[in-house]
């Protein structure tokens, strides 16, 4: 027997969506957290051992690993304050849906900027 | 099916004891951690946000970032007051994140007891190990090479 509850009030559309999406981004941007504050903690080690792993980085495959973490990151976010805007404002639920897609058009507007600048630093700039 | 669905308001502030699954001694945990996500993901909007374009953005982006680079960072008390904050607050933020989502796929009590465990001892070492980082960092550490420090290190 499944155990999954048929026709409920919040399965499909924006609404599951934004909250499956707001949960794989959290727990993917928690797990990145972990390994960022312990390759950080090297510079307590030595600069020589921190230069070692942050140039381990500074490759083509990191450079889109970064790029989709940021895209998390972003539409955490977005989502977030979209969340507050659900729970706080008294039209939040009534236009839940309208304001997922503006969480996606402003992702797209900040997105669209930020993977220009970023990968053209990655691809060509630097050492 | 034509008919609307109508949610009954609620009848009362009242939770029935046999519906209250953690009796009376959990207080408001639940409402503050609840109210937590909301407050410190604003906060963390601004904070994130800002070390992404001053780390990823600004001049040569992510080629810039070396032990150069963070030392001149933490020998600012601004920064250092900022990674602080991001750093409780993100961690803090996501184990409670986590701590729901364990709470709402891990069946067995015996299950769900040893997640959330490793779950908090993990945060625990990174919050102790992040803070005594920030708090106990050297940007000149002796006997370093040079040409790794910042500019404002003094000559050996």
């Amino acid at each position: 027997m499944s155990k999954t509850p048929a026709g409920t009030l919040y399965r499909g559309r924006e609404g599951m969506w934004s909250w499956v999406g707001h949960r794989v981004t959290g727990v993917a941007i928690f797990f990145f957290l972990l390994v960022h504050v312990l390759d950080t903690a090297l510079v307590r080690v030595s600069p020589e051992a921190y230069n070692v792993v942050i140039n381990t980085y500074k490759n083509p495959i990191m450079a889109l690993l970064e790029a989709g973490l940021v895209a998390a990151i972003v539409f955490h976010a977005f989502n977030g304050l979209r969340v507050i805007l659900v729970d706080f404002w008294k039209k939040g639920p009534k236009y839940q849906a309208k304001l997922l897609w503006g969480v996606i058009g402003l992702w797209v507007v900040v997105m669209v900027p930020f993977l220009i600048r970023h990968l053209t630093l990655a691809f060509t700039g630097g050492h | 099916m034509a008919a609307t669905t109508e949610i009954q308001a609620p009848r009362s502030g009242r939770i029935a004891p046999e519906y209250n699954r953690h009796g009376s001694s959990r207080g408001n945990f639940e409402m503050f951690a609840w109210l937590f996500m909301r407050v410190s993901g604003l906060v963390l909007v601004v904070l994130v946000f800002g070390h992404l374009f001053v780390n990823l953005m600004v001049g040569e982006g992510v080629h810039a970032i070396d032990f150069g680079f963070v030392a001149g960072k933490w020998a600012d008390p601004f920064w250092q007051v900022w990674d602080l904050a991001m750093l409780w607050l993100a961690m803090l933020h996501g184990t409670n994140g986590v701590r729901t989502i364990i709470n709402d796929y891990a069946e067995k009590d015996g299950t769900r007891f040893w997640l959330k465990a490793v779950l908090y001892a993990a945060t625990a070492v990174i919050i102790v190990l992040g803070t005594l980082v920030i708090f106990t960092f050297d940007p000149c550490p002796p006997n370093a090479a040079a040409d790794l420090l910042p500019s404002f290190c003094p000559a050996p």
